[in-house]
């Protein structure tokens, strides 16, 4: 545990670090399992950035790290397994998330960040009333009275949509369908408007119409409330309709990252073109063609060989895929700002040798 | 042509537990009136929402589960009624494929034995070629031999989906009725299943009835499609067909909310509101007719019928009928 003022300082010189328009910066983010399997390096050097009012999609498979990421950036890794080994997760206005204390940690959580997870019925706690379970958010981190934060709590039931919100202020949650009960996440999660709201799987456990409900309300409140949306999803179908930026991860790294339109527009990674093409597509009245399929399966992140994750899998393998990892670096040639490919194929020579340069 | 399975007018009601000493008059209506045909070959995609009776169907055609009322024939035979032992020709001919692979096979029980276990209870051949046929299904299905004594927690989600898959095809039949068996899988192993399942049904000529919520995975896999609302079938017509030019608002509503994987194409802000009503106390009338922008007095009052209109497009709506002309589309402003 750091000491209160070597934590102060810190925090201010990392608040310094990040630009006018970033909320949120992951910087060479690593977090480990410690499992009787070894030590399993779930996050391995994940870094991103988020800015204001953009909504970036994490998009990937199962065991791919998306998950890990967001529980490490809120400080919710399952202990004692799970630990940062390094990096630097700094949220505008707080600074570096990865050095608080437990403590400090729940003063932001809620407050400067806030999350939304797949399944509601698990994150409500099932004995409390709705409406106190978001009074209680709200008090938590503000110094209001009971009533104010009652009067709070019926007015982001409205805002999301829950109709009669006064009545149902009162209602348990096993009393309100799955899409109405991520609505109740949504309005704790945005009751103390957060800068940040982080999203995992949210729709996921919904049916695809109420899925369409609750992404366009993510939507308008994020418009409505100023914050960002850190969206971590599998569906690339969510990702084309919400996302500003694009993540795509693969067995614990980032393997592209790219505006949305240039991603679907012109996927480089192997991994990246692999999943798109796999996404099942009408006939167009034919007969029924061959899914792409992806051969192969995740490495195990306990034992990673060395070079790149996706070589076993990946239709385009060289030589000296095998020898070395290739840097998330901006592709050849590439006009476009801002976009990553983690792949040999994509990134120039240079002067020195590939696999000198990655050595450790 | 005579269909594999027929089903008329099929009805599966839950009674609602009545208080002490008292019967319970009322009942939760999972399946209610659904008439459906399936022909060998053919692959017949089932949709709907988490509570539209789409599984509750799939366990009454399966004989999973017997139906309250109405007639099921398989190859010609009543099934609807029969016990468990008059069953066992029809057990043969039809198989089932749950969503969770790993919940529907015995941890304790190899791979090989698992493969076996169909064969001994029909009585099918001798140790030697029952062993045999389950070399074969785990060639058929893309597995290795050594697999043979493996235990389930030893395999990933999609082989188990496959031994799955290949303990449905132990007994050689006719129908195989697919319960989300894609749902919880990756989409690049969920294409690997789907494949497979194709390259099956044409080896075997299966016919399938394959039960999904993802209008994506059915439009792929689906020859026709039937789209269940409040345990009624709604509208039913050629893939191509129904999702080209949907009658039912609620079709039309459905595929309007699937995300489209194109930034370039991003959706219109109008989509269904509300939720599905509560099926023990449905919507007189059309049970749609509540969250339906088309609804007229009619609608309130009356039941539609489920019409059959050109090309054997089925739709239940009094606005969009199925001989109209005109499609009206209920969500477009």
């Amino acid at each position: 545990m750091m000491k209160a003022s070597t934590q102060h300082e810190h925090m201010s010189a990392a608040g310094r670090d990040l630009d006018e328009a970033e909320v949120l910066r992951v910087e060479n983010l690593a977090a480990h399992l410690h499992t009787g399997g070894g030590v399993v390096r779930a996050v391995d050097g994940v870094s991103f950035s988020l800015r204001k009012g953009e909504t970036l999609c994490i998009v990937g498979e199962s065991g791919c790290g998306k998950s890990m990421t967001a529980l490490a950036i809120l400080g919710l890794l399952p202990r004692p397994a799970g630990r940062i080994v390094s990096g630097r997760v700094v949220l505008a206005g707080v600074g570096d998330l990865a050095m608080l204390s437990a403590e400090a940690m729940r003063k932001v959580r809620g407050r400067s960040i806030s999350m939304v997870f797949q399944e509601p019925m698990t994150s409500l706690n099932p004995v409390f009333r709705i409406g106190w379970q978001i009074s209680e958010a709200i008090l938590m981190h503000e110094a209001i009275g009971r009533e104010a934060a009652r009067a709070r709590a019926i007015a982001m039931l409205e805002l999301v949509g829950i109709p009669s919100p006064e009545t149902r202020y009162d209602a348990y949650p096993h009393q309100l369908s799955g899409g109405m009960r991520q609505r109740v996440m949504i309005a704790i999660a945005l009751a103390c408007q957060p800068q940040v709201m982080l999203a995992d799987e949210p729709t996921t456990a919904l049916d695809v119409t109420i899925q369409a409900q609750i992404l366009r309300l993510m939507n308008r409140l994020k418009t409505e409330t100023g914050s960002s949306l850190l969206l971590i999803t599998h569906d690339l179908g969510v990702v084309a309709q919400m996302a500003t930026r694009v993540c795509v991860m693969y067995a614990g790294v980032i393997v592209e990252e790219a505006d949305v339109g240039a991603l679907f527009a012109r996927p480089l990674h192997p991994y990246t073109r692999g999943l798109l093409a796999a996404i099942p597509t009408s006939r167009s009245g034919g007969a029924r063609g061959k899914l792409s399929t992806i051969a192969g399966m995740v490495p195990n992140l306990a034992r990673l060989e060395p070079g790149c994750r996706f070589a076993a899998r990946c239709p385009d393998v060289h030589d000296r895929c095998r020898m070395a990892e290739p840097p998330l670096a901006a592709p050849e040639g590439a006009g476009e700002g801002g976009r990553g490919v983690r792949c040999w194929l994509h990134l120039s020579a240079g002067p020195v040798a590939p696999a000198l340069e990655a050595a450790p | 042509m005579t269909p594999l399975l027929e089903a008329i007018e099929i009805a599966r009601h839950f009674p609602l537990a009545g208080k002490l000493f008292r019967r319970s008059t009322r009942a939760v209506k999972a399946v209610d009136g659904v008439s459906i045909a399936l022909h060998a070959g053919e692959t017949l995609g089932l949709v709907g929402e988490s509570g539209c009776g789409k599984s509750t169907l799939g366990r009454l055609l399966a004989r999973l589960d017997e139906p309250t009322g109405g007639t099921i024939r398989f190859e010609g035979q009543d099934i609807a009624g029969l016990d468990e032992a008059a069953l066992k020709p029809f057990r043969r001919r039809t198989q089932i494929v749950f969503q969770n692979p790993y919940s529907s096979l015995n941890p304790r029980q190899t791979i090989g034995d698992t493969l076996i276990e169909p064969l001994l209870i029909h009585g099918i051949g001798d140790a030697a070629s029952r062993l045999q046929r389950a070399h074969d299904l785990l060639d058929i299905v893309g597995l290795r031999r050594e697999h043979f004594g493996r235990y389930p927690h030893q395999f990933s989600g999609g082989q188990r989906q496959r031994i799955g898959i290949a303990r449905a095809l132990a007994l050689e039949p006719a129908l195989i009725i697919c319960d989300e068996p894609v749902s919880a899988l990756d989409v690049s192993i969920q294409s690997q299943i789907l494949n497979l399942l194709d390259d099956l049904q044409k080896r075997f000529g299966l016919a399938y009835l394959f039960i999904s919520h993802d209008l994506r995975v059915i439009e792929h896999i689906a020859d026709r499609v039937a789209v269940m609302y409040l345990g009624r079938i709604v509208e039913e017509a050629p893939v191509a067909d129904i999702y080209a030019r949907p009658r039912h608002p609620y079709t039309q509503a459905l595929l309007a909310a699937v995300p489209v994987p194109d930034p370039a194409r991003r959706q219109p802000e109008v989509v269904l509101e509300g939720n599905v009503p509560n099926p023990i106390d449905p919507p007189s009338g059309c049970h749609f007719h509540p969250r339906c922008p088309l609804a007229e007095a009619r609608c309130r009052s009356e039941m539609p019928p489920l019409v059959t209109g050109a090309g054997g497009h089925k739709v239940r709506c009094w606005v969009n009928q199925a001989e109209d002309p005109v499609v009206r589309n209920a969500w477009q402003i």
